[in-house]
């Protein structure tokens, strides 16, 4: 090969980087291991974490932990998905292409909005594109963010916003959603951003939101965390929401530590040319046969450059068809028996906790996860001691709030269908125990 | 006929009937016609047993759906067809070679994904409390390190999501050290043959793109560089290798002349794989790169993603890596998630980039990749790219156009589409003609500085014989467009399962999603 290339050694290929700076001695790192050294390597890391489905598991906050068919990670290790690339080459790239277009149907549905993209990184990221993107349509800069979104995307929409130059108007941490957003809402505001079932569990009206946000020229951002919610509680899109963005790992996704994960972004049809990410489209062939293609690219950054939407160019591909391949699996009729599984295990182990001395349930309403007040306990050094005694019992809010007041004593806990009764049992015992001790 | 802003058709062309043997299904042997899961499902099926108790007492206060929803549902065997026959329809780095310049279509081992799986890693909450996950903070410091080390840099932000995030993560890092030093510019330099997240991330954070002009063969030369360096400038955002694929030779100089005016140098990391193990990007004087882990260590493509985007970053701008980061006190690692604690220990940090801690499942792919290549491989396997990727270019450049001429490249060679001329045959065409020989194109009309451009990254997953056949394909492709046989091009692909597709149609009505067809009433049949 170096022959026909005409050089004499493969160094010769570098003469390019500067000498100085060339490598000369090996990097300072491990040679190379055999398959069975590394897989050792890797399960000793992996075996000092506790794995969900080993302990009674109540952590949410963001990410959940549901049941997925065998058939999502199966289909979706498939050489065809899992070694292919964005669809550039959409006549050899249908099968991407098809379920793009079948996930932004899906989602579309279940938030009841006009159109989806092909997904965003995650949640979190969705909504600060979505507040730069309400920028754009408003022409306005100003944000208000409810205290009920979850603390780490306002804490992405807060970094967003203060290094593109924009303002933003967060409020502290607001468990029951009752602390007046109205007020703050002026010809000023671009965006209002809300997430329901909220970051404490509580279920909240949007309608009166959207109607004030829609009265002073700005959009109604609806967010959430819990996509599974979306089977049992009306959709954001019936509630006068402009843009919709959401996580969507519960549904095909494994915990995976926090990522990778799949951003839903969903929006109105007069809005679609100012959406960020990728889109999928129907389109015909040259013998008139239908087909998908990426579409209406002219808003994207490998077109348009500094003019773009986004900087956003890879997407949640094989999250996103995980997610797909699980809905399209659930149905209807399954989406909607999940969703009920899920509050019915809150239901129930809400009723068990909320007896217990020194715990107040503060949700009225709530889906599949509700907040605790231990009166005056520091609920980071419950959940350890819990985890101790091998229960997982959910988010402690300060550690990833340490900023508000007042939430020193809260605890989010979740419940889906993974949960038993035993399971359930053991939590009560464990809190009221611990409670007791503390 | 549709062109689309880059000059390039989007319409099919007029083609010549191709002979057909139709069947009764519009299947074709394997290929099978698949419809859209509304068109086959029900809403009352699910593939899915659910249990649902009924002893309990909703309390979802006013909240509860009224509007249904209306996904149809697949029993589990008609969704492992469903999906089973779409993935026959997608090409893919295990079918064969993926040769799509700046895209790195490296063979993903099988190792990595079963370290993903393990229970240990995948099945772990984000929050759950940091002693019952310290197997996953401790992975994550590893490849941390090993990131550190192939870099040559300071610290790392590991948990920018894909390539784009990590660019948007390094130059806030920069806007932050520039506010720090009390100052505000207003300008960031990109080289025209730069990828588009470049200038969409500067103007994302409010700053005025200034292009740099490309030099004759292809590389940014340091006096534009200074023509344009003032007080206002913040940065300079660089590829290296660049995306024509070559080295940025003078790189330094640049580099330097950048630091005296104050500014920074971001490099874009995405072609880190051909120079792993050959230069540290530290001593390059970079200030902050990202890594795309799915490109420079094999995680998979996944249809478009999902990505990584570590961010590794100089002694300077380390202060203001984001949160989350893994600290060292001596052995001790400790995970520091939020600015308050931060500050406990005297960083600065901007802020948070996700949720959570970034691509774990991308860290731990990535992680298994580099182990399993140890530094001797990370080193022969940037080797083994650039030399499959200038047999490539010595193989060819007799019949095809090399714009910046016969020298040597890095992991991609670019040619431009000047061997077409007369012929009747687009960039397009050619590429089209492509899939016909059973191969995904090259990336096209990419660097925008060179005419109908064809990158072409083999990686050094490529066997020299799988690189002869395809050096074979190309050239009887490159004769027959020269003899004046357009209608292999021109109306190709006629083999795969659709011919080309109209773009333009497709953006000018744009059809995001599938709606029920109205039923049809008796005035329509009348």
């Amino acid at each position: 090969m170096l022959a026909c290339i005409g050089v004499k050694s493969i160094d010769d290929l570098f003469a390019d980087i500067p000498e100085v700076a060339r490598l000369t001695a090996p990097m300072d790192l491990p040679r190379r291991k055999s398959e069975l050294e590394v897989e050792r390597h890797l399960s000793r890391l992996a075996a000092k974490n506790v794995p969900a489905s080993d302990v009674p598991f109540f952590v949410g906050g963001g990410a959940y932990k549901h049941h997925v068919p065998a058939t999502v990670d199966h289909l979706i290790q498939r050489s065809e998905f899992l070694t292919s690339y964005t669809p550039y080459q959409p006549e050899i790239t249908q099968g991407t292409l098809q379920a793009l277009f079948e996930f932004q149907t899906q989602i579309a549905d279940l938030t009841a909005m006009d159109v989806a993209n092909a997904s965003m990184y995650d949640g979190s990221t969705a909504a600060a594109e979505a507040v730069l993107m309400a920028h754009r349509v408003t022409r306005r800069n100003k944000a208000v963010i409810s205290g009920g979104v979850h603390p780490h995307y306002r804490a992405v929409i807060r970094t967003t916003s203060e290094l593109a130059d924009d303002t933003f108007d967060i409020l502290p941490a607001d468990p029951m959603g009752t602390k007046d957003i109205l007020s703050r809402i002026n010809k000023e505001t671009s965006c209002v951003v809300v997430q329901s079932p909220s970051f404490f569990g509580q279920l909240i009206d949007l309608q009166l939101i959207a109607d004030k946000a829609h009265e002073c020229g700005a959009l109604l951002i609806a967010v959430f965390t819990e996509v599974v919610s979306l089977g049992l509680i009306e959709p954001p899109g019936t509630q006068g929401a402009d843009i919709v963005v959401g996580e969507g790992q519960s549904i095909g996704n494994p915990l995976t530590f926090g990522g990778p994960y799949v951003g839903l972004f969903a929006t109105r049809q007069k809005y679609v040319r100012q959406m960020p990410g990728r889109l999928c489209g129907e389109t015909v062939d040259a013998d008139g046969k239908r087909g998908f293609v990426v579409t209406l690219s002219t808003r994207e950054q490998h077109i348009r450059r500094e003019k773009a939407t986004s900087n956003i160019c890879t997407n949640a591909g094989l999250c996103q068809l995980a997610f797909t391949i699980h809905m399209t699996l659930l149905g209807k009729t399954g989406f909607e028996k999940l969703a009920l599984a899920n509050h019915a295990a809150a239901v129930k182990l809400a009723e068990m906790l909320e007896g217990i001395d020194g715990v107040e349930l503060l949700n009225d309403a709530f889906f599949n996860e509700f907040t605790l007040r231990l009166k005056g306990k520091d609920s980071e050094a419950v959940v350890n001691t819990l985890a101790e005694k091998g229960i997982m019992a959910g988010v402690p809010v300060k550690r990833i709030d340490p900023i508000s007041e007042g939430v020193g004593d809260l605890l989010v806990v979740a419940a889906t269908e993974i949960n038993t009764d035993e399971d359930r049992a053991a939590f009560a015992a464990a809190l009221k125990e611990v409670l007791a001790w503390a | 006929m549709g062109m689309n802003s880059q000059g390039r058709l989007s319409t099919p062309a007029e083609t010549a009937a191709v002979a057909e043997h139709k069947t009764f299904t519009g299947n074709k042997a394997l290929q099978i016609e698949e419809p859209l899961i509304f068109e086959i499902g029900r809403n009352e099926v699910t593939g899915v047993d659910i249990d649902v108790p009924l002893d309990f007492k909703p309390r979802l206060g006013s909240h509860r759906r009224k509007q249904p929803i209306d996904p149809p549902g697949l029993s589990e065997p008609e969704a492992m067809r469903h999906y089973v026959r779409l993935s026959q329809k997608n090409c893919a780095i295990d079918m064969g070679l993926y040769p799509l310049g700046s895209c790195t279509m490296k063979h993903n081992p099988r190792l990595n994904e079963k370290m993903a799986r393990l229970p240990g890693f995948a099945d772990v909450h984000p929050l759950q409390p940091l002693f019952t996950v310290s197997g996953a903070v401790e992975l994550i410091a590893e490849l941390g390190k090993w990131l550190l080390v192939t870099t040559g840099m300071a610290s790392v932000a590991m948990s920018p999501k894909a390539g784009a995030h990590g660019e948007l993560c390094g130059m806030m890092s920069i806007k932050v050290a520039l506010t720090a030093r009390g100052e505000t510019r207003t300008k960031v330099l990109v080289p025209e043959s730069a990828h588009g997240t470049n200038p969409a991330t500067a103007a994302l954070l409010g700053y005025k793109v200034v292009t740099i002009p490309a030099r004759e063969d292809g590389t940014v030369d340091p006096a534009s560089v200074r023509e344009l360096l003032d007080d206002q400038v913040a940065a300079i955002m660089l590829t290296n290798p660049n995306t024509c694929g070559l080295f940025e030779r003078d790189i330094k100089e640049i580099a330097d002349a950048v630091h005296e005016a104050g500014a920074y140098f971001y490099c874009d990391g995405a072609n880190f794989n051909a120079i792993v193990g050959k230069v540290k990007p530290g001593e390059l004087g970079v200030d902050a790169m990202h890594i795309n882990l799915h490109k420079t260590f094999s995680t998979p493509h996944g249809g478009g993603g999902p990505g990584a985007g570590p961010v590794v970053l100089s002694e300077k701008l380390a202060p203001f890596a984001p949160v989350p980061y893994v600290r060292f006190e001596g052995d001790t690692a400790e995970f520091v998630e939020t600015r308050a604690k931060a500050k406990e220990h005297g960083d600065t940090p901007f802020g948070r980039m996700t949720a959570f801690h970034g691509q774990m499942g991308m860290f731990i792919r990535a992680l298994s990749f580099m182990l399993s290549h140890g530094c001797d491989g990370l080193k022969q396997a940037s080797e083994d790219a650039v030399l499959n990727a200038n047999y490539i270019r010595a193989s060819l450049q007799d019949l095809m156009s090399l714009p910046f001429g016969k020298r040597p490249n890095m992991h991609e060679v670019l040619f431009d589409d000047s061997f077409l001329k007369d012929t009747g045959v687009t960039t397009l065409d050619f590429a089209k003609a492509m899939i016909d020989e059973g191969y995904h194109p090259m990336t096209m009309y990419f660097p925008l500085v060179i005419h109908g451009a064809l990158l072409i990254e083999p990686t050094e997953s490529e066997s020299l014989a799988s690189l002869d056949l395809f050096v074979a394909t190309l050239r009887d492709l490159v004769m027959s467009a020269k003899r004046g046989e357009t209608e292999r091009f021109t109306g190709a692909p006629y083999h795969s399962p659709r011919r080309r597709l109209d773009e333009t149609a497709a953006a000018r009505k744009p059809i995001l999603k599938w709606v029920r067809p109205e039923p049809a009433t008796a005035e329509a049949t009348e």
